[in-house]
């Protein structure tokens, strides 16, 4: 029979062996692109126009079509996701609404993001293409912004909930209207909370290639306007990897779109540590 | 002589739901008087109170009937402005609750929603008001510091200055020191005192102690009834009622 000293040592070594395998993992992966990417990484790299089919210059065209359709999706998603979120902590009372919205919002969570590719290209591409230029940036930013919404709602009404309900009843108490304490109370006070959900949904956005792969086509020119068509990191990545372009830039550009997403990531860890401390003091 | 009634509470009712937590009752409350509501948990004499400047509104599923009457005006007809109600029915809670912001812009958030921009004003009713919940001599040097910085009593007190900076004439408290240690509670009692020659002052309380210290009248509850009322003195010294010499003696409650 195996003594309880012994099983509790196979237990703290399965733990422990966990958790090194995790830090290995995420180490060989992030290492394994920073290794293979580095070579193609310069400052001319990230800035320039690409030359020759990719084979030299830059990728400048690239981060200008991702922060272009991040903008749009965060422009679009923001102020109804934000909006979404006040209405259903605010001004709707707990019953079959505010349900539907949940239930709308969670399964819009779930649906694969290549779907949502398939649907923004029906409606954006196909449907509404005298309003969004067909296959363009707009299109892929409106796209990417359908599937972060039910992020943003979420986070906002977590963060909105999170203010506590007595500072509402002060406010009301000294005579605010329920807009002005929600513009005054509720909303500075679910800011970092609302904060950190937009760099979530950007983080997720700059990252996802499946929604907008019917959008955005390799491009090596600077976009001409909203309607008009360009490339994201990832869809150049793509299309680079698959078409045996240059894996030196694919990988470079991998490297880049990891960057951004790891800074990304510090600046959400910096707005949790503000809200968790709004929390205790609230 | 005495004042004229301030606020006259008629044949109110209130229900949960279907629950009845009111149950008809009448009271006068004398105009820059204290008049203190006592009786055991659960009683109704906070949800009353709560009449009086209607928070209960925002409560779901209540239902009241009776009236109020505000110098003679009833508060629950259809014509009344509850925000313009709010600003001159002020009240302070039970936990004090700063918001999360500077001392300053803690007091001046009444008087920001009700319109008043001008610095030099604004900067005026900070003082007054701090002033007025004897805080001023102990923030006077960090108004810009964090609200929540501050110790329970005096975030109470900025509780009750922030009250102030609108200009209520009436002033509810929802059992003040619940949350404050002996010294803090003597302090608000003072300036309760002190409250009382400008200001109405309806305080609810289940320290009997204090109904007894700070009050002109009183008020004993029982099972959402107000079931005596008088001046304090009578009530702490010859309560008609079986129950209400029962309660102020600690034989319940």
């Amino acid at each position: 029979m195996i003594s309880k000293h012994t099983t509790d040592k196979l237990a703290k070594a399965w733990l422990w062996m966990s958790a090194i395998l995790i830090i290995l993992i995420l180490l060989s992966v992030l290492g394994y692109i920073f290794v293979m990417g580095i070579g193609a990484m310069s400052v001319s790299f990230l800035l320039d126009m690409p030359k020759n089919n990719w084979r030299e210059g830059g990728i400048f065209p690239a981060i200008l079509g991702s922060l272009i359709v991040v903008v749009v999706a965060i422009s679009f998603a923001g102020p109804v996701g934000v909006g979404t979120a006040v209405y259903l902590t605010e001004f709707q009372k707990e019953g079959n609404v505010s349900r539907i919205i949940r239930i709308s919002s969670d399964a819009l969570n779930a649906v694969p993001s290549i779907v949502f590719g398939l649907f923004g290209l029906s409606l954006f591409v196909f449907y509404l293409k005298d309003y969004t230029g067909g296959p363009s940036l707009l299109s892929a930013g409106l796209t990417l912004g359908f599937m972060v919404l039910p992020t943003i709602i979420r986070t906002s009404e977590v963060a909105m909930r999170s203010v506590p309900y007595a500072e509402r009843m002060e406010s009301y108490g000294l005579g605010a209207s329920k807009l002005q304490t929600i513009r005054n109370i509720v909303l500075p006070g679910a800011v970092p909370g609302i904060a950190t959900g937009l760099i979530l949904s950007i983080g997720r956005a700059v990252g996802e290639t499946a929604p907008i792969i019917f959008m955005v086509a390799l491009n090596p020119t600077i976009p001409e306007s909203l309607f008009g068509s360009g490339n994201t990191l990832t869809t150049q990545l793509y299309y680079l990897a698959m078409e045996g372009i240059s894996l030196k830039v694919a990988f470079g550009t991998a490297l880049t779109l990891m960057l951004i997403i790891l800074i990304l990531n510090a600046i959400t860890r910096v707005f949790k540590k503000r809200l968790s401390r709004n929390l205790r003091r609230g | 002589m005495d004042s004229k009634n301030k606020i006259e509470v008629k044949n109110l009712n209130l229900w949960y739901g279907d629950k009845p937590a009111l149950k008809d009752n009448n009271l006068s409350v004398k105009e820059k008087r204290v008049t203190a509501l006592i009786g055991p948990s659960g009683c109704g004499k906070s949800t009353f109170v709560r009449c009086i400047n209607r928070m209960n509104d925002l409560i779901d599923g209540v239902r009241i009937t009776g009236s109020v009457l505000l110098d003679g005006k009833n508060i629950y007809d259809k014509d009344v402005d509850v925000v313009a109600l709010r600003k001159m029915v002020g009240m302070v809670f039970q936990r004090p609750n700063p918001f999360p912001m500077s001392i300053f812009d803690n007091i001046a958030y009444g008087p920001r929603i009700h319109g008043i921009k001008d610095k030099d004003t604004l900067r005026k009713i900070v003082e007054e008001s701090l002033v007025g919940a004897a805080l001023w001599d102990e923030v006077s040097d960090r108004l810009a510091t964090n609200a929540l910085d501050l110790s329970g009593g005096q975030q109470q007190r900025l509780c009750i200055a922030r009250s102030l900076a609108v200009k209520p004439e009436v002033i509810l408290f929802d059992e003040p020191c619940s949350a404050l240690d002996p010294i803090a509670t003597g302090k608000i009692e003072d300036l309760i005192h002190e409250l009382r020659k400008k200001y109405t002052i309806v305080i609810v309380t289940h320290n009997m102690q204090q109904a007894a210290r700070v009050s002109d009248y009183t008020g004993f509850f029982l099972l959402g009834k107000l079931l005596e009322f008088g001046k304090t003195r009578d009530i702490f010294e010859n309560p008609k009622k079986k129950e209400t010499e029962d309660y102020i003696t600690g034989r319940f409650g």
